[in-house]
């Protein structure tokens, strides 16, 4: 009985080295790319004085969801400089930025892809299946191996962790826009690029703002796991907390994420139905315009169609 | 809410209630005849349609393919011709939204072609599908398939849109089409602010702004309330008229069909089992399913005067005189006849009283005592007849286009069609109005009156 074992293990390992002798050049490439957009991000949460974000993160609340909002981030990012997690939440919201962004950026076309070919969403699922309940530390392992310690492999894990959702609801979202509509599109001659453009991704907006919103709350989940790779971070604080069940630091560097979490998640979720305070700042003078527009195209076209009577008769 | 079209042209060529009269006169000279031809048509799903139609074509029955896969439409061939109003009517399953599909390529026939004017679209690499569909052939849907997040008066210009309009040229031309099928003041709603007799309004206007020559509605009026339904169909009608556009309808409704149609397909189970005008399918069903289909029709509604009328019997010409009238009369033992010009044309009707008096006073112009009759025309629906029916005891008179009389319509004749029962009254034609005075009081007075040698 114990001579029967299948040695996947091994053949894993022997992949992934396999993979870093052939392949070492593009992910030393992967690597700067990616550690370079971080230092950027980094550098533009982390050198400002701490009230200039804070400023700057109530402006886009108030923009976005309203006034309660924007008080309540100022208060929940006053509690993490309270705390001195400061400097601690910039790295991880940089971490959190570069990752989604990155995530995003990918998941986007795949979700496009698998809803406009059948064969493609048959391909993508299990593998995205797979990502997201393959526990999250075991990407950590071959992501050291290629990466190396530090913030990169904290990235790569978290996207790869992340971007399931982004994929699956944006394929949701374009596949339940309604078929008589595409069809539509398609009826007056229009190009599938167009239709995309025109119809389908407007009309899967709220879907794919809720995958949005779902692949940062799971990056920003992962980040603690990055932390234990060397991505820094509350995350690093959180393990350095657990290996020294030190309580205080734990709960101070926990709140920290739970306040960065809830201030990414009510912002995004406001994007993604639409109704925010510039959106409707924006409709109003959309229709202002349109009502002018029309008072005086209005007032031209009349006469003219008055004068002939038969425009719309085929010549 | 009612369609301006009067700000566009004087006035409908096309009485609203008159289903089988001469579609607008097309451009004849400078385009097909045809607008759209369907030959041999064959559209299956599933993952062995070239199988399934190969076996159809064999003869094996869409049952027996069941296990294979769908076929949805089965040798369906037919041509549209340019200006009219060709309906496709079949309950839901019975093929037709997937025979329109095929029509502008948004479904593929499995086998057959399909050729839009002079183009045949099967098989062409679809940049070229798609410029027809931008230049000739435009739809409308059932649930109206607007852009939700577009203005009513951008929804409109969407076809203008994408055959490369420029946006203040478009705009103005939409507009024009916003008034056209009367949605002024509605340019900057969207679609959800309107109902949906005004959404469909949109999508009607989307299709005439595109200004293609084919428009193809694919239930286009079933998901409204019946009331808004009756007038969207009519202002069709009178926009089909107007615009002279070819237009292919498919329903379920076979009132629709009736009402809208110049011509229908009648479509059951994928096949096509009748192609007529209304009053050929209500009169002459191919079979069974189609005389079935038809039974709860409202005939008053799609059948006309001319298809139900007599030979008209009781007839003289003005110059004949109160003699033959009479003779006429007692011959056909009945109380009146209708009279003639000399051109033939249709002057009034006389009673026997009259002509008995006229007679015996030794008058010979009968003109004196012609009365007035109402006379219709043959495209005359018989819902229009009852009431004539009603107030006279006299047979309708039905005329041409030169007022000749060409036939006659007794009640009898009139009941018998809205029943639906035989119109033959065999041996015995119904006389009406019945004779009033006696035969032998008649030839009485002919016989005193009778010139030496007259024959009675």
């Amino acid at each position: 009985m114990n001579d029967f074992r299948i040695p996947l293990g091994s053949w894993a390992k022997a992949f992934i080295d396999f993979i870093t002798d052939t392949f070492g050049f593009f992910f030393d490439f992967v690597r700067a790319i990616f550690g370079g957009a971080f230092d950027i991000v980094d550098a533009l949460l982390s050198s400002p004085p701490f009230w200039v974000i804070i400023l700057v993160a109530a402006a886009l609340a108030l923009l976005i969801r309203g006034w309660k909002f924007a008080v309540g981030t100022v208060l929940g990012l006053i509690v993490i400089v309270g705390v001195n997690q400061w400097d601690n939440a910039m790295d991880t919201l940089a971490l959190v930025l570069v990752a989604s962004i990155l995530a995003i950026i990918f998941s986007l076309p795949l979700g496009i892809l698998a809803a406009k070919s059948t064969v493609a969403s048959s391909i993508i699922r299990p593998v995205l299946d797979f990502m997201q309940t393959m526990p999250a530390f075991v990407y950590l392992i071959p992501a050291l191996i290629l990466f190396r310690v530090g913030v990169v492999p904290g990235i790569v894990a978290t996207i790869i962790f992340a971007m399931a959702p982004g994929v699956r609801l944006t394929e949701l979202g374009i596949r339940s826009v309604d078929r008589e509509v595409v069809e539509a599109g398609e009826a007056f001659g229009a190009s599938p690029w167009r239709i995309l453009r025109q119809i389908q991704l407007p009309l899967a907006m709220p879907t794919i703002m809720a995958g949005i919103n779902q692949v940062i709350m799971l990056s920003l989940s992962m980040v603690v796991i990055a932390g234990m790779v060397g991505a820094g971070g509350l995350g690093q604080q959180v393990v350095a907390s657990l290996n020294r069940i030190d309580v205080s630091l734990g709960f101070e560097a926990g709140l920290s994420v739970v306040i960065l979490a809830i201030f990414l998640d009510r912002l995004t979720a406001a994007l993604g139905n639409g109704n925010t305070p510039i959106g409707r700042f924006q409709a109003a003078r959309k229709q202002r315009a349109a009502v002018t527009d029309a008072a005086s195209t209005g007032a031209e076209a009349a006469p003219e169609a008055a004068k002939q009577p038969g425009v719309l008769t085929p010549s | 809410m009612t369609l301006n079209s009067a700000d566009l042209a004087p006035e409908s060529a096309r009485a609203a209630d008159t289903p089988t009269a001469a579609p607008a006169a097309p451009p004849a000279e400078q385009a097909p005849a045809i607008a759209v031809k369907a030959t041999r048509l064959y559209k299956a799903f599933g993952r062995r349609s070239q199988e399934i139609v190969k076996k159809l074509q064999g003869g094996a029955s869409r049952d027996e393919l069941a296990h294979l896969g769908t076929a949805a439409v089965i040798d369906a061939s037919f041509e549209v011709r340019r200006g009219e109003i060709f309906v496709v009517m079949g309950l839901s399953g019975s093929g037709k939204s997937t025979l329109i599909r095929m029509l502008n390529g948004l479904l593929e026939a499995t086998s057959g072609s399909v050729s839009v004017g002079d183009t045949n679209i099967t098989g062409i690499p679809a940049a070229q599908l798609r410029e027809v569909r931008r230049q000739s052939v435009s739809m409308v849907f059932q649930h109206f398939a607007l852009l939700p997040h577009r203005t009513v008066i951008d929804n409109v210009a969407y076809g203008l849109e994408i055959q490369g309009m420029p946006r203040a040229e478009r705009l103005a031309k939409a507009r024009t089409i916003i008034r056209l099928v009367g949605l002024d003041g509605w340019a900057d709603k969207l679609p959800s602010e309107l109902s949906g007799g005004m959404q469909q309004r949109v999508g009607l206007g989307r299709a005439l702004a595109a200004d293609t020559d084919v428009l193809l509605m694919d239930e286009a009026f079933s998901a409204l309330d019946p009331l808004i339904r009756r007038e969207m169909q009519e202002q069709l009608i009178e926009l089909q008229a107007e615009l002279g556009k070819t237009i292919i309808f498919i329903t379920h409704d076979l009132n629709e069909a009736m009402f809208l149609g110049d011509r229908i397909a009648v479509m059951r189970d994928g096949r096509i089992v009748q192609i007529g005008t209304p009053e050929e399918i209500l009169t002459d069903p191919a079979n069974d399913y189609v005389a079935q289909f038809v039974q709860d029709v409202d005939r008053a509604r799609v059948l006309t005067a001319g298809s139900v009328m007599e030979p008209v019997r009781s007839v003289v010409t003005e110059t004949a005189g109160p003699r033959a009238a009479l003779r006429t009369m007692r011959d056909l033992q009945t109380a009146a006849v209708f009279v003639l010009r000399r051109d033939r044309s249709f002057a009034g009707v006389v009673r026997d009283r009259d002509v008995l008096k006229q007679v015996k006073a030794g008058d010979t112009d009968m003109r004196a005592i012609i009365h007035e009759a109402t006379a219709v025309s043959t495209d005359t629906a018989l819902v229009d007849l009852v009431e004539l029916a009603v107030e006279s005891d006299l047979p309708i008179a039905v005329v041409d286009e030169r007022q000749r009389l060409v036939g006659v319509i007794p009640r009898v004749t009139l009941l018998a069609a809205l029943g639906n029962v035989s119109t033959n009254t065999g041996e015995l034609p119904a006389m009406e109005p019945p004779a009033t005075i006696s035969m032998s009081i008649i030839t009485e007075t002919l016989r005193d009156t009778a010139p030496e040698g007259a024959q009675l």
